[in-house]
């Protein structure tokens, strides 16, 4: 049979299909309409009609391939599982030293930093805005004093860490590289990443300092600072994550991270360096939400997408510049408060579909975080949850499982173009940078964020246990206590790190850094040697907010 | 004055960025007819006051899910007493611990909204607080 024949007899075959469910379908109606969040109406069954003309050296090919479809590596998982990394820190240095011990100790195989929220703005904990607040959603570090206990007896050649930390970044890092040099390690053996995506922070995670430019200049340095002194490091993590919790759907969350993405490429260009310098050090940061073969089908997209971006649009043909890696995170925004445990649940599938959309690193929520931190054992359990997946059902044994299928490759063609849309319009607002001034972005967010929720009251959207499915009786559960003193503490430890340290050479540090940033020097090695002088955080960022000035939010309402 | 739409100051302490369900609530109470004025990130519980009582609000409504709510949010309440304006509502929303809402509670807090209310249910909290109150 010839293929124009094959085909005719499948759109012959498919018209009887048609008729019969539609005599079906009036007898028993389907109970709703079906759609992703990203707004497709679904079809009731894909087929090969579906993917006519689908070229699948262009749109797939094979692992490791452009445009990487189907995953960064040859093998994939079969070679090396993702990375199980579980985000941690909270109170002080040492009790987040011990959670990432333990962690390790479990089989977890990087560390992930979460900092408190001074530490983030670059307060130190003694700054009146930091009332109630040092020690609490993550660890505060104010010096580089702390930095030596957080990493006490890890040795850092031998762990990747991942640092939450943006408008601050170059600071942290700096302290982790100075703890690195004390433990004896060269700086070509440190691995890890620092978030260091400023412009999603306007937008949807609300941590900056400085305004728009100067930020990015500072990651530009950071950028520039790393080719010649820390090549393995990841110099920035682009997150839709945020982007996802503060409520976009899953073509947003691509669209507005790749948006990013590209100011901070031609951010670099522009400051003269190469792409391929640096593109190979870009890593990315997504969310894994609900909606399960949606998201398997937006981490293939997002690959595409960007090898094609890189490739035409920046004119690269290095395969490392072309690859998007990604870290991904469960999504805490559907996490309930009532009948927690059933969070295990939506984390398990959340967590496997990032899996089968091939994400490098992963961390898995645990199911008291709509309560208050995670306790220790339900971090277990989430840790538990990702090495089921990875040693026992399966799922890891063939690369892209998925691949091919007519509904996920429909729907990822659809994320492909709906983010390519998104994209050009926020060219044509003359980039990212442009468009978060205007507060486009935000408002897009916004509207997809009041939507979801108006789902959700009219339970159109069904959340078990919010709006279906509800129990009368909760069962209290052992949440993390944080230690009140901890704040105490902390502050009296800033106050002797000021004492005791070398006053002459912190002015001097200081000074050095303030001469730079009203110049083009880069940044980096004077933060350097304002850390290693013992300057705290507080102190260094002060001077870049006096030099830079502060960013005044934005309200979109 | 029966026809006056509800004043109502929508407001972030601390240092926390999650503004998004401060935001659904402000619009939500916008859709009911209100009045809302959203402060924006980063306040502390002085800005928050004046800016209350300079707008002249009948209920203030604080997002906070930092972990910061029990050095942060009585300070709001006090003040509000020191400037006699006790009878402006004062609600909260996020994520806080079950002990802590009880304390909140007893301590002039009208009430705390956790994950998973609707919107539904604070916009009719409001509006029979506030014809109590008249």
């Amino acid at each position: 049979m010839s293929d124009q024949d094959k085909k005719g007899k499948l759109k012959q075959a498919k018209k009887e299909w048609q008729e019969k469910t539609a005599k079906l379908l009036e007898k028993r109606p389907e109970r709703k309409n079906f759609r992703l969040d990203s707004d497709l109406e679904l079809n009731r069954v894909y087929d090969p009609l579906d993917l006519e003309g689908f070229d699948y050296l262009e749109k797939l090919n094979w692992p490791g391939e452009y445009p990487f479809t189907r995953g960064i590596q040859p093998t994939m998982y079969r070679g090396r599982l993702w990375t199980m990394r579980q985000y941690a820190g909270f109170g002080s240095a040492e009790e987040t030293n011990k959670r990432f011990r333990y962690l390790l100790d479990q089989g977890q195989t990087g560390l992930s930093v979460a900092f408190d929220l001074p530490t983030q703005i670059g307060y130190d904990s003694d700054h009146p805005l930091a009332r109630g607040e040092v020690g609490k959603v993550g660890v505060a570090i104010d010096t580089l004093a702390d930095m030596e206990i957080l990493m006490e007896n890890i040795p850092l050649d031998q762990v990747s860490t991942s640092m939450t930390i943006n408008s601050p970044a170059a600071v942290l890092l700096a302290m982790y590289m100075a703890v690195a040099e004390k433990q004896g390690i060269s700086m070509e053996k440190i691995n890890g990443t620092i978030q260091n995506d400023i412009l999603k922070e306007y937008v949807a995670r609300g941590t900056y300092i400085f305004p728009p430019r100067e930020s990015m200049r500072i990651i530009v340095d950071i950028f520039s600072y790393a080719v010649e002194n820390i090549p393995t490091w990841n110099t920035i993590s682009i997150s839709g994550y945020h982007i996802r919790e503060a409520g976009s759907t899953a073509v947003q969350e691509v669209a507005f991270t790749l948006s990013n993405a590209i100011a901070y490429v031609e951010a670099a260009l522009k400051a003269g360096l190469e792409v391929d310098q640096f593109a190979p050090r870009l890593s990315f940061f997504f969310n894994s939400h609900s909606n399960f073969f949606e998201e398997v089908a937006k981490f293939r997209a997002a690959r595409r997408i960007w090898a094609k971006l890189m490739k035409e649009r920046f004119g690269t043909n290095n395969p490392r510049s072309q690859m998007l890696r990604f870290h991904t995170q469960t999504a805490g925004s559907t996490l309930t408060a009532q009948q927690p445990d059933v969070n295990i649940m939506r984390v398990a599938y959340q967590a496997l579909s990032a899996v089968l959309g091939g994400t490098q690193s992963l961390h898995t929520n645990s199911r008291d975080e709509a309560l208050a931190l995670p306790s220790e054992h339900s971090v277990l359990l989430a840790l538990r949850t990702q090495q089921v997946i990875g040693y026992e059902i399966g799922a890891v044994d063939t690369v892209d499982p998925l691949g091919g299928s007519y509904f996920i490759e429909t729907i990822t063609d659809h994320i492909e173009e709906e983010v390519m849309r998104y994209i050009e319009r926020i060219d044509e607002m003359g980039g990212a940078v442009e468009a978060i001034e205007k507060g486009f972005i935000q408002k897009e967010i916004q509207a997809s964020a009041y939507q979801y929720q108006k789902e959700v009251e009219s339970e159109e959207r069904v959340v078990v246990g919010v709006n279906k499915f509800q129990t009368s009786s909760e069962q209290p559960m052992d949440l993390l206590k944080m230690d009140p003193a901890t704040s105490q503490r902390q502050v009296e430890r800033i106050k002797e790190v000021r004492l005791s340290r070398d006053q002459g050479k912190v002015s001097e540090a200081l000074q050095s850094l303030r001469n730079a940033a009203q110049s083009d020097d880069n940044l980096m090695p004077h933060i350097l040697k304002a850390v290693k002088a013992y300057a705290t955080l507080g102190e260094i960022c002060g001077v870049l907010r006096d030099v830079f000035g502060e960013y005044q939010q934005q309200i979109t309402l | 004055m029966v026809d006056q739409p509800v004043r109502v100051l929508v407001g972030k302490v601390g240092l926390d960025g999650h503004d998004r369900g401060a935001k659904v609530v402000a619009q939500a109470l916008r859709d009911a007819g209100m009045e809302v004025i959203y402060t924006g990130l980063r306040q502390t519980p002085e800005q928050i006051v004046e800016a209350a009582l300079q707008e002249d609000v009948q209920v203030i409504g604080l997002s906070i899910l930092s972990g910061a709510h029990m050095q942060l949010l009585p300070p709001v309440v006090e003040m509000l007493r020191d400037q006699d304006s006790s009878d402006i509502i004062v609600i909260v929303g996020g994520i806080i611990p079950r002990e802590d809402i009880a304390y909140l509670k007893e301590n002039g807090v009208a009430e705390v909204f956790t994950p998973g209310s609707t919107t539904e249910e604070i916009v009719s909290f409001i509006n029979k607080k506030i014809e109590q109150n008249q």
